[in-house]
Order: C-alpha cells, then structure tokens, then sequence
C-alpha cells in the first residue's frame, strides 16, 4: 500500500528504518519486524547505509512484501547510473514494492569500500523527475515503456537541523516540484528548532516525518554532535541520560525518545523511527509515546 | 602547468621487473619545477636504479615531452643507446610518456604521476577548476562548478551531508553548494537555486572525432 494513503487518512505515520545484513542470513532482520507489525505503516530498507556493502534493498523489500509487511525502498543515486536506477525502479514495481525514497546517498569514502568510484550519474531532485517521468510511461530519454506505466509514492528527505537552513529548504521545494509526496527527516532533538522548520516549509503542504534515533548512550550522543551533520543532541538530553545508573540507561533512553515523539506529534505528520540494532526497543517506545 | 609526483623507486623497479639496462629521458618543462624531472630528478633516479643493480645506457632531457616535433628530433640522435636498452624509464607527466611512446618502438616506464593538469600563464587546464563537462553551468552557480567543487557533482542543491560548511568526504574542503549559495545570495541571483538542472549528458565530454584528428589535438598526428 502507498504511504500516501495513510497521510491521508489524516493518521499519524509510523515508519521504522531496516539495514539490511552484511551477510546472507536475513532470518533475524524479518523475525525482529514481526513484533512491529501492527505498530509501524511501512518499514524503510537502507540502500546500502553508510557506503557498507549489504545486501540489497530490493530484494529486503521483497522478502518484507512476502510477509505482508509495507516496504519502503531507498534509492541512492551514489551505485548506479541512470540506466541502473530506471530499471531498478521498473524492477521494484514488478515485484511490489509500492514506495520509493529517493536520495542522494553517502559518499563512498565514507564507507567500508572507499576506493569505490562514486557515481552520482543523477542527483536527488533528477532522481525523482526519473521516477515520475517513468510513471508517466515514458523513460529519460523519452521512449515510451511498453504497457501500464509503474506507480509508487515518492519520498525524499531533508535536513531540518542544516546550517544554514535555506539551501535545504530550497532543494526540497525542488523536490516537491520533482515528484516527492511526503519526507522524512534527519535525527530530531530540539523540539523548538523543528516547529520553525515546519512552520518555514508549511507553504509546501506536504507531510514530513520527523526522524528519531534512538540514543544507546551519552558517549553516542556526543560523537552524533560532532560527526552527523545537522543533528544536534542537547545537553539537557545527554544529562538526563548520563544521571541514570548504566543498568537503567536503555529505560531512560526509550523514556527520551517517546517524551520527543509526544512533543513532536502535533507538529508534523508523522515519525520515522531510526533504531539501528534497537529494533525490539521499537514496540515499548511507541507504546509509551501513546501510540 | 602541470603537477607531477615521483612514484616510489620500488613501483619503478617493480615495473621494470628483470630489465636491466634503461635508457633514461627526463622532460625539462613541468616536471623541471616540480622536481620530478629535469636534471635533479634525472641524477636522482639515475642514481637509484644503479643502486639496484640497473645499467643505464643514456640519458636525455627533452624541454617539453609533450612536443612530439621535439622528441621525434631529440631523441633521433640518441636512437642507437634507446635500442640498445631494454627499456625506457620516462619523468614526465602522463602526456609526455604517450608521446614518447607513440615516437619510439620500445616499452616505456612512467616515473611520476600526473596529480594536476595545473595551470599555464593564462591557462588553467585543470580538472580541479573544470572538468570539461561540455555544459557549464557557472552562470548558474555565481562562477563556482559544482561539478568540480561538490565532491558528488550534485547540480540541485547540497546534500545533507555538510557540516559546518565542510564537505562530508574531507573536512578540510569547503562545501561547494555552501560556497555556490554564498555567492547567489551575495550577487543577488538566489533564484538560480530555484531551477531544476537536467541530469547531464555526459557524452560531452567526449572530445570530436574530427578534434581527435587535428594536429593541435593528437600526439599520432
């Protein structure tokens, strides 16, 4: 089912990040999304997060398909050229997958293969005029594809927590006018911060997901402030995480989290949750934000 | 001008494997002020590969390798030692190597390696400034490439993954969008940032066949 149907059923959407394994044993990945099922709207499969080789997202998403739970692909533009993308985007359709996020993608020397030569053949806002050009029937270099055209519901993402802002805020108009439906976000911390963002792109009329990570530790916190770019954890939050024994911490953490999804609900039109290895955390987080 | 470096003696001697007798060409034009040629390079290398067991037949500098006029009459007069060796080992930049190779029969070993085409008086022939893409976008971008300054050559806007200005790959390097939206805004043209730039044609950036075959452009012409 698209995503946009939710929004527009006018509900608050539930998305939850998946990372593929590096490795062929995909079993667990599934069985910890079986929990989740009757919480979360869809379920984002990384393309390749952080430039490390895993396994696909494509074929995630398919296996995700085959047991009735929503898939979001992501597409990067940093593997593939754009013959690459479009029939991969023709693949994904054959093979049910109703949601696409289309996004730039790290650099490769950010990863575990930084010899690899970066191909970004297209960019995010070229991606997405791909993506809609084919589901108009027609491919980049305007032939026709034979029979119906693919459908999906495009998503983009955008930083709220960008310095300076403006560019961003550009480029994702750009990426509105280029097809996307609805975006999710970077990591949220300062609630303040994200109410001025979302009243700066409500011209735009279009749902945003705000990003939640769920924080492991203090020492993650701070090494996401000076590593991640535009995300900011306060230090109010760090504290209060730091003022619990270790044993208590992942209450304390999940505690922060649902206290932000509580504040951040009236604001936006949904969360995207980024657990990175606390997926079977995910269940106790929403339930305690009263979701 | 274009900027070269000195490959490591053992990648040198690595290629030469079980030659042993060399003959020696340096070019005396980029490469002289580089250090990576000219006579310094040339004493220098010269010195090495005798160190290592290597015979050298001749030596001969060259003022621009990549003239081929000049390297077909320079190196004439030397032909004989070129023959006699089993190959030649060549400083110069990656132009200089084809030309010679193109001019005599024999395997040739670069020395350097070509970082930089660099800049002429009045030239800047380098891929650091231009990448020759066949659709410049400057008048868009205030006067910076996005193609060369974005390390992603993204041509709508930065990515996310900037940080304090500083690109994601290299915190050293400025963001090139920061740079390119700095400067819109500063000459008043934000609303180039607006326009959705089409994805490239990147078979612009192969040169004509028929520039290919004119005597400005082709070592074999």
């Amino acid at each position: 089912m698209k995503l946009s149907k939710c929004f527009q059923q006018g509900r608050f959407v539930i998305t939850c990040e998946v990372g593929p394994p590096k490795g062929i044993e995909i079993e667990k990945l599934i069985n910890e999304l079986e929990p989740l099922r009757s919480k979360a709207d869809a379920f984002n499969v990384t393309d390749l997060q952080s430039s490390v080789l895993r396994v696909g997202s494509l074929a995630t998403c398919r296996l995700l398909k085959e047991k009735d739970l929503e898939p979001i692909m992501q597409l990067t533009c940093r593997d593939r050229n754009r013959l690459g993308l479009q029939s991969d985007v023709l693949s994904a359709a054959v093979l049910g997958v109703d949601n696409l996020l289309c996004l730039t993608g790290d650099h490769p020397k950010l990863g575990d293969h930084p010899q690899a030569m970066p191909v970004f053949d297209l960019d995010s806002v070229q991606l997405l005029s791909a993506v809609k050009r084919l589901m108009d029937g027609k491919d980049m270099a305007g032939n026709d594809l034979e029979g119906r055209p693919p459908q999906f519901c495009l998503g983009a993402v955008v930083n709220p927590g960008a310095d300076p802002l403006e560019p961003q805020i550009m480029k994702m108009e750009k990426k509105v006018r280029a097809g996307a439906e609805f975006f999710q976000t970077q990591a949220v911390y300062e609630v303040d911060k994200f109410a001025k963002f979302m009243k700066r792109v409500g011209h735009l009329k279009v749902p945003v997901m705000a990003g939640i990570v769920l924080l492991k530790s203090p020492a993650m916190a701070k090494f996401m402030n000076a590593n991640v770019a535009g995300i900011h954890v306060p230090d109010e939050i760090i504290d209060e995480l730091s003022s619990v024994p270790k044993e208590k911490r992942v209450g304390k953490s999940l505690e922060i989290s649902a206290r932000l999804i509580r504040q951040l609900k009236n604001l936006c039109q949904g969360v995207h949750i980024m657990a990175l290895g606390w997926e079977r955390h995910i269940t106790a987080v929403l339930e305690m934000a009263g979701l | 001008m274009i900027f070269t470096q000195s490959k490591p003696i053992d990648e040198v001697l690595e290629s030469l494997g079980e030659e042993k007798d060399i003959f020696l060409l340096a070019c005396n034009g980029c490469v002289e002020a580089c250090e990576t040629g000219g006579e310094k390079g040339l004493a220098a290398i010269k010195g090495e590969l005798e160190k290592a067991g290597k015979k050298i037949t001749g030596t001969c500098l060259v003022d621009f390798l990549c003239n081929k006029m000049l390297v077909t009459t320079r190196l004439s007069r030397e032909m004989d030692k070129i023959q006699s060796a089993d190959s030649i080992v060549i400083l110069t930049c990656g132009i200089g190597v084809q030309a010679v190779s193109k001019v005599v029969n024999k395997v040739v070993h670069p020395a350097d390696n070509t970082v930089s085409l660099g800049g002429l008086q009045g030239l800047w022939p380098s891929d650091e400034r231009c990448q020759a893409c066949g659709d410049c976008a400057l008048d868009y971008t205030g006067g910076i490439c996005p193609i060369a300054f974005c390390a992603k050559g993204l041509l709508n806007g930065p990515c996310g993954g900037a940080q304090d200005g500083k690109c994601e790959v290299d915190a050293e390097k400025d963001c090139g969008w920061q740079l390119i939206y700095e400067r819109l805004e500063q000459v008043g043209r934000l609303e180039n940032f607006k326009k959705i730039r089409t994805p490239r044609d990147h078979s612009n950036m192969l040169p004509s066949d028929e520039l290919r075959k004119t005597s400005f452009y082709d070592i074999e012409a």
